[in-house]
């Protein structure tokens, strides 16, 4: 394989990988560097590329694997994980900063979910996956996916509400 | 949309048991402008999926190409190349040349070898005139520090 036609193979996902690293490390610099250490760890194994069934999915394996392990590896070490890209507020319009707010609410409960459940949802309600491809991904049962995704989104549901109810705008 | 319809998706959303294209009716139907008073507490939760996939890698990979490792090589062989060249320079110093003819009359030997040694005698002595004033110095610097 050719380097063009290793870009053309993971242009369809990479935004994906970015995404879920994001939705693991919540920093953006983080989430870039640990997509872009998949993808050079993909080519270098693009030999054996052919043998997967479903690159993508190999891909969002080795994603959610290095970003553990990076998370692992920060706890261990007690490092905070920096971040500073939580609100970017240019919007003008009142309804667009209340549903840029909303949304930050939606990713501030996402943060607070365990990390399989942050996957699943991510993988699920944001990216669009069968059940199937998430079992795989996941390396569970599509019974146990189905269940782990109904937790999370009852939980985002529930702390939503509260906050709807309680009227806090920020927390 | 009905929004009967509308309300058993949710039921159903949140219990992880509707497909992908039931949510993306879900999705569609909370991007709207006219969601159900009741509902609106969920516009968030769509919303938020909907625009969370926007989100784009902007970064570039660094893909080395193949030749890469061919240069590492050819650095390696013009490394061994420019050690070994060192080394045979080193090593191999110009030769003196060995062959400083010979005298085949003993007698035109003999004076020529005298000739030489007196030549050295000569220069001998000459450096040893020169150390008479190292002695003379020794001897004044004894009479001063006694």
């Amino acid at each position: 394989m050719n380097q063009q036609e290793f870009v053309n193979l993971i242009s369809p996902f990479k935004d994906k990988l970015f995404r879920m690293a994001k939705r693991l490390l919540v920093s953006t610099e983080e989430a870039e560097d640990a997509t872009q250490e998949v993808l050079v760890k993909l080519w270098k194994n693009n030999n054996v590329l052919s043998n997967y069934s479903s690159v993508e999915a190999f891909a969002m394996t080795m994603t959610k694997n290095y970003c553990l392990d990076q998370l692992k590896s920060k706890r261990a070490s007690n490092l905070q994980i920096v971040h500073s890209n939580y609100s970017d507020r240019t919007a003008s319009v009142q309804r667009q900063i209340e549903d840029k707010d909303s949304w930050d609410w939606v990713e501030k409960i996402m943060e607070t979910l365990p990390e399989q459940q942050r996957l699943i949802i991510q993988m699920r309600d944001v990216e669009e996956y069968e059940f199937a491809e998430i079992a795989k991904i996941m390396d569970m049962s599509e019974t146990a996916v189905r269940v782990a995704l109904s937790r999370a989104r009852k939980e985002i549901r529930e702390q939503l509400v509260k906050k709807h109810n309680y009227g806090i705008t920020y927390n | 949309m009905e929004l009967h319809t509308i309300e058993k998706l949710v039921e159903k959303y949140f219990s992880g048991e509707t497909s992908v294209a039931e949510e993306k009716q879900l999705k569609d139907y909370f991007s709207s402008s006219d969601v159900a008073p009741h509902l609106e507490q969920y516009r968030a939760v769509f919303g938020y999926f909907r625009q969370a996939k926007q989100e784009q890698f902007t970064k570039t990979v660094p893909l080395h190409p193949r030749k890469h490792s061919y240069v590492v090589w050819i650095t390696v062989a013009a490394s061994v190349a420019v050690l070994l060249g060192t080394f045979y320079i080193m090593n191999h110093k110009p030769e003196q040349p060995q062959d400083l003819g010979t005298f085949d009359n003993p007698e035109l030997a003999f004076e020529e070898t005298q000739k030489a040694l007196n030549m050295v005698s000569e220069n001998v002595n000459e450096g040893v005139k020169s150390i008479n004033y190292v002695n003379e110095y020794n001897q004044t610097t004894k009479t001063i520090f006694k």
